[in-house]
């Protein structure tokens, strides 16, 4: 116990002194915090819309200031063709057409019935398909006004009409920031932790203190115990960092228990360490312990849920995400922080993790030798 | 009894399976100070890794304190202190934090063993707040030396302690390893320099994975064979190329602002006589000392 309390004095004297370092672990979660939520948004805004009017009628004027007025389109051009308006897609100035065909105010009052067309520009396939259907709804609304106007409606509907209305629960105004802030912070945590633990053995072997410390007694397990305890605290900190930040500038207060949330952070960072001080004992220089977490860091995030849902993944996919840390941590800020689930809920998340971490850590004392 | 027992220590390296220790014997009593001479890649480090079980051997075998270095590894590492080559403690600690570090791994104190290192210790006490990063190269060896001896090690391991520091530093190291030896510390020490050799107790003449010789410095010199003369002149390569082309001159190479040669006549004359008529000018030729690199390079032909 005495050897590991110096390793420990020893570990954290040498991170406090490395200036860089220290300035990483507490102003990157600041930073990637504060700036990726506000600029990382889904919602597609500033949609180029070029406009072909035929008609030129008072209600194709109506339509389009009302598309224009949603704010998620730029009108970018009002042709008279739609080859016009086709040279605009092409030079990449417009994503969308929106073409009113002629005599679009009069068939719409005396046939009740008129079509009209767009065209999107498939390029972006988010930004297509999304302006394609913000479009969508707002024509509808217009098409609901219209109606209003010139049909006096019954007083009990002739047609039975099923009427949707959906309640957005845990996060009631769809606001993308709650659900992508405590995403964030599970990768940020993963990365601090990961490359700290992966880059620590590692540069002990390049610098070659390596070779004094397995001349001493120490023992394997004890040495690898000196070297995830502080990484363990110090990912605790940067989590903590990050809560702060997501309450008071994003005012997401967790809605379940922090206990529970440290419980499950406490077991999933023993997961990731444990990997980072394997890469590290597989390694021999800096270089290659960093492109090998690299490596696994991008799978783990692009497979782990932040960005796109592990439900609509393929099979195979999928099977690999449930070999993944990141994705049991994702899943479990969601459910601790916007859900409020308890930690009978968890519970499944945290068995699988601690058994990630026993085999990880397991692993890395039996391929950490001090002799070759 | 002896503190390092070595029998036909083999390692060979990679797929190629290069040689790097070749069948390697030899034998180190209690306060010995033992030194492996030879150039860069004769395999001194290799022996010294193996011994303080950083290396498996592929054949053989060693025996350290008695203890064999496969089975007995965690005995030797708690018993033997190591300083590698290559400066190997932590940069970013100061001079005392590094000792204190050291010293808690092995289960003592620094006031335990202070005896041993005080010596060097308080040549580098005034900087021992300073990082060992910042440290000269001279300060950098006492304190690794320090750090090798701060659990009371029975045997030392040296490798190459002295490349790359001064020669004033150097002079000094060897004087606290003469220190050591009185205290009953069995050390081993290589170096690819000659002139350290003769303060060695007993020399093992390494090249190429292979022991060449293992004597006292004294019997190695006096076990040279031939008659060696050192021959001077004003134009050193003119001399070499002459001196090649003699005879009775078995071997020369340059040495210092001399040439060394042997020879085979005990009368010097006719050699002189030769040389001035090739043309050289200012030539001087008598009887040289040997030192151990003549020895070292005779081993070699």
């Amino acid at each position: 116990m005495r050897t590991l309390r110096f390793l420990l004095r020893k570990e954290f004297r040498q991170i406090f002194r490395d200036k860089a370092i220290v300035a990483m672990i507490f102003f990157m979660p600041m930073v990637q915090l504060i700036l990726m939520p506000l600029a990382a948004d889904y919602e597609v805004r500033n949609i180029n819309l070029a406009v072909v009017d035929h008609d030129k009628s008072p209600y194709s004027q109506k339509l389009i200031s009302k598309i224009v007025a949603s704010g998620y389109f730029r009108l970018t051009g009002y042709n008279t063709s739609f080859r016009e308006a086709f040279g605009l897609i092409e030079s990449d100035k417009a994503d969308l057409i929106l073409e009113i065909p002629h005599d679009f105010e009069r068939n719409l009052i005396r046939e009740d019935h008129e079509k009209l067309f767009v065209a999107v520009n498939a390029i972006n396939g988010t930004k297509a398909s999304l302006g394609g259907s913000y479009l969508g709804s707002i024509i509808g609304d217009f098409n609901g006004d219209i109606r209003m106007q010139l049909v006096t409606p019954p007083r009990f509907s002739q047609f039975p009409v099923i009427e949707v209305v959906a309640s957005n629960w845990f996060n009631p105004v769809l606001n993308y920031k709650v659900f992508i802030v405590p995403g964030i912070l599970a990768i940020l945590v993963t990365m601090v932790g990961g490359f700290l633990s992966a880059l620590n053995i590692v540069r002990e072997k390049e610098i070659g203190t390596i070779e004094q410390i397995n001349v001493t007694p120490i023992r394997k397990h004890i040495f690898i115990l000196g070297k995830l305890i502080p990484f363990w605290v110090l990912a605790n900190i940067v989590f903590t960092i990050g809560l702060l930040v997501a309450r008071f500038v994003y005012g997401i207060v967790p809605v379940g228990s922090l206990l529970t949330l440290y419980a499950f952070i406490s077991v999933y960072l023993l997961a990731v360490l444990g990997f980072g001080l394997l890469v590290s004992t597989f390694c021999d220089t800096q270089q290659q312990a960093m492109f090998i977490m690299f490596f696994f860091m991008m799978l783990f995030i692009l497979l782990g849920g932040l960005f796109t849902s592990i439900d609509s993944m393929p099979e195979w996919a999928k099977l690999i995400t449930r070999i993944n840390p990141v994705r049991y941590m994702i899943e479990v800020m969601r459910m601790v922080i916007l859900k409020g689930s308890s930690f009978s809920d968890i519970l499944p998340h945290v068995g699988i993790v601690a058994f990630m971490a026993l085999v990880l850590n397991s692993w890395a004392i039996l391929n950490y030798k001090k002799t070759n | 009894m002896e503190a390092v027992v070595v029998k036909n220590l083999v390692k060979t390296y990679g797929k190629e399976q290069t040689v790097a220790v070749d069948d390697v014997s030899f034998s180190v009593g209690r306060g010995e100070l033992f030194g492996l001479i030879g150039p860069d890649g004769a395999g001194k480090t290799s022996i010294f890794r193996m011994l303080t079980t950083l290396l498996l051997p592929d054949g053989g075998s060693a025996r350290v304190d008695g203890h064999d270095i496969v089975k007995d590894f965690r005995q030797i590492r708690s018993s033997v202190g190591y300083m590698p080559g290559k400066f190997s403690l932590y940069q970013d600690l100061t001079i005392e934090e590094n000792l204190n570090f050291f010293a808690t791994v092995f289960g003592t104190t620094i006031e335990e063993n202070y005896h041993l290192i005080k010596d060097i210790y308080v040549q580098i006490e005034p900087f021992k707040n300073r990082r060992a990063g910042k440290l000269s190269g001279g300060m950098k060896q006492k304190l690794a030396l320090c750090c090798a001896l701060i659990h009371k090690p029975t045997t030392l391991f040296l490798d190459e302690p002295t490349t790359g520091v001064d020669p004033v530093s150097r002079k000094e190291f060897w004087e606290m390893l003469g220190r050591l030896k009185a205290q009953q510390i069995t050390i081993l020490v290589s170096t690819p320099y000659m002139d350290e050799a003769s303060l060695c107790d007993r020399i093992a003449l390494i090249q190429g994975g292979r022991i060449l010789s293992i004597d006292t410095p004294q019997n190695i010199i006096e076990a040279y064979p031939d008659r060696l003369l050192a021959v001077k002149a004003n134009e050193m390569y003119r001399l070499l190329k002459a001196l090649e082309s003699h005879p009775d001159v078995p071997s020369s190479y340059a040495f210092g602002e001399y040439a060394h040669a042997t020879f085979r006549h005990a009368d010097t004359r006719p050699l002189e006589a030769y040389l001035r008529e090739q043309g050289l000018t200012g030539v001087e030729v008598k009887d040289a000392e040997v030192t151990i690199e003549d020895s070292f390079i005779k081993l070699l032909h």
